[in-house]
Formats: C-alpha cells, sequence, structure tokens
C-alpha cells in the first residue's frame, strides 16, 4: 500500500518537472529586460572594461561576490577542521 | 521541440532526485546531490538566450551589430557553481569521517546513537 | 605511479600554470575571471597530487592556508577603498592611474590591458583565494584516508 503511495507521488513530481518546462515561454523568445539593456549599453563607458559578465560580477554586483567568497572561505575552514590528527 | 535545454535540464534534476531515493551509499547520495545542482545551474543559464544573440564580451565581436544575450543569469550561476562546489567537498569530508570511525558506508545501518 | 606518468607531467605542469594565470590576469576582456582561473589552478595540484603520491605535499599545507586569508582579506581591503560614494565603488576606472586608462574605442575592439579599474586587482585576490582553498582542500582529503584503518 506504501509502496504504491509512493510510486505515484514520484511519478507526479516527474510529470511536473517535465511538463512545466514544456509549457514554458518558447526559448529565446523575446523578454523585457531594461537592467540587462542598461548593463550592455553602459559597461564599456562607466567600468572600462570590455567583459560585461565580469563587470557585473565585480562591480555592478560585487556583494553578491562578497557572500560567495565568504561561502568558499566556510566550507574550507569546515574541511580543515574535520579532517585533522587528533593525538590518541 | 523548441524548449529542449529546459526539458534535458528537467529531466538531468529527474535522475538526480531518483539517484537520491534509490541508493543507500553515502558517496552515491553525494553524486545524486551533485547531479540536481547540475541541472539546475544549466536551466538557469538557458534562460537568457535570445535568439540570434552572440555573447556578451566586446573584444572582438564581430563588427555588424547584432544584439546580445542577457548576461546577468550568467553572472549569478558562476556564484551558484562556487556554491554547489562547497557543499560537494564539506559532504565527502564528512563521509570519510563516518568511515573511519563507523568502518561502513550504508546509510541504513549508521542510524544508532552510539556511546 | 610509473616513470611514464612522472615525466610527462614534469612537462604538462608549466603549461597549465601559465594557462591558468593568462586565464585570471585577463579576465576583464576574454572570458574567464577569477573563479575559472583558480579552478584550473587547482587541477594542476591535482594532477601533482596524483602523479606523485600524496605524502610529499603534506608540508604544504601550512604555506597555502595563510596565503588563503591573505587572498581575502586583499579583497575585502579592496572593496572598502571607494567608501567615500558607496560600497564597492571602482575608484581606479576612469583615474589614468594603474588600471585606468578608458576603453580604446566604444564597440568591438581589440582590448587593452590597463583598462577596468579595480577589475584585474579583484581577479588575483580571488584567483589565490580559490587556488589556495581548493588546494589545500585536495592534499588534505587524500591524505586523511591513508593513515590508519
Amino acid at each position: 500500500m506504501k509502496r504504491w503511495f509512493f510510486a505515484a507521488a514520484l511519478l507526479v513530481l516527474v510529470g511536473y518537472l517535465l511538463g512545466g518546462s514544456v509549457w514554458l515561454r518558447p526559448f529565446g523568445g523575446p523578454v523585457r529586460s531594461d537592467m540587462d539593456r542598461y548593463f550592455i549599453e553602459n559597461a564599456q563607458a562607466e567600468v572600462a572594461a570590455n567583459n560585461v559578465v565580469t563587470a557585473i560580477v565585480f562591480d555592478y554586483r560585487g556583494y553578491d561576490t562578497l557572500g560567495e567568497a565568504t561561502v568558499l572561505f566556510a566550507a574550507v575552514v569546515g574541511v580543515v577542521l574535520m579532517l585533522r590528527k587528533v593525538k590518541g | 521541440m523548441g524548449n529542449m535545454p529546459f526539458v534535458v535540464s528537467m529531466i538531468l534534476v529527474a535522475i538526480g532526485f531518483l539517484t537520491l531515493i534509490a541508493r543507500r551509499n553515502l558517496i552515491k547520495l553525494a553524486i545524486g546531490i551533485s547531479i540536481i545542482e547540475m541541472g539546475v545551474n544549466l536551466f538557469l543559464v538557458s534562460l537568457g538566450y535570445v535568439r540570434g544573440g552572440i555573447a556578451p564580451i566586446y573584444t572582438y565581436a564581430p563588427p555588424e551589430a547584432k544584439t546580445m544575450v542577457f548576461p546577468t543569469p550568467q553572472a549569478l550561476t558562476l556564484t551558484a557553481i562556487v556554491i554547489g562546489l562547497a557543499t560537494t567537498a564539506l559532504m565527502l569530508a564528512f563521509a570519510v569521517v563516518i568511515y573511519r570511525h563507523r568502518g561502513t558506508l550504508d546509510a541504513g545501518k549508521i542510524r544508532e546513537l552510539r556511546g | 605511479m610509473s616513470v611514464v606518468v612522472r615525466t610527462v607531467s614534469r612537462v604538462v605542469v608549466p603549461v597549465a600554470l601559465a594557462f591558468g594565470a593568462y586565464v585570471i590576469m585577463h579576465g576583464h576582456l576574454t572570458p574567464g575571471g577569477g573563479f575559472q582561473g583558480g579552478a584550473v589552478v587547482a587541477s594542476v595540484v591535482a594532477l601533482l597530487v596524483v602523479a606523485f603520491g600524496a605524502e610529499r605535499w603534506r608540508r604544504w599545507t601550512h604555506v597555502l592556508l595563510p596565503l588563503e586569508d591573505t587572498g581575502a582579506m586583499a579583497f575585502v581591503i579592496l572593496a572598502f577603498l571607494g567608501l567615500g560614494a558607496t560600497f564597492f565603488r571602482n575608484v581606479l576606472a576612469g583615474s589614468g592611474g594603474l588600471f585606468g586608462a578608458p576603453v580604446p574605442w566604444p564597440g568591438p575592439n581589440p582590448g587593452a590591458l590597463n583598462t577596468a579599474g579595480t577589475l584585474p586587482l579583484m581577479n588575483w585576490a580571488v584567483g589565490l583565494k580559490v587556488i589556495a582553498g581548493l588546494g589545500a582542500v585536495v592534499i588534505l582529503l587524500s591524505l586523511f584516508g591513508r593513515e590508519d584503518g
């Protein structure tokens, strides 16, 4: 009884994932995005960089990169703390 | 047939989810979580595509003015990949320490609290 | 590992290090940047561990962990430099100093190296952090499982 319920829930989840992704907006369709248009047009004038993605990661959204550096630092501290030699 | 990148990334998420359910070895569970993260990152990158666009880089771009794809989902996926790496490293360190203390990697047998 | 693997890895390691430094340094002109180049150099550390055994690189962890702290501190100090206007302000971008030249002409152009302000310095700080962090994790994970039991 429990196995049939489990299999039905699994089938509903996989069906929702695949069906929902077919039903989204078409791939490459036109979407209004004013923020991305501002980034593409003004990244060379303000940041003086040719690579717009790096200008976004380090200049326009640098605070997210600070959070990412903190997560990487916390992971390395966690691994070093768990794999040390304990005497005795 | 037009939404093929979205469907493939959701197939990857479904495969990772089925791996998490059907296996018990700790290393295989870590692989399943990593496959789910890969599917989600692929979905996030393929959201920003504009039909007929080129990469958002001005160095040696083709001289006629074409539209560029949106650069913001690519910047956010970079952060998500690094966070996935941090999660996988911590999970594998846990698996190594558990194997040293209990002698087994089966998730069904590690359950009891022992003194 | 055998002689063939050790000799080939001695040839591959300088080439891979140069490629990783190129990807880090030209992050504001071509695809790449701090995180990607740091992952390339960390794969060099993994190649050394596989080819020569992990016991030989045990003393590197005492050098790599303070280097990671240096990279993180350099990144935070560069973020605090523009605190007069905003946090993370690009103070070197148009000023004509160290990395302050403007783009050669707007639109598609061959890039010049000393543009883009604090972006190359931040790329180096984050690249150093990723190299040291991932290298230390790889060496520690392969040292731990072998010692006893």
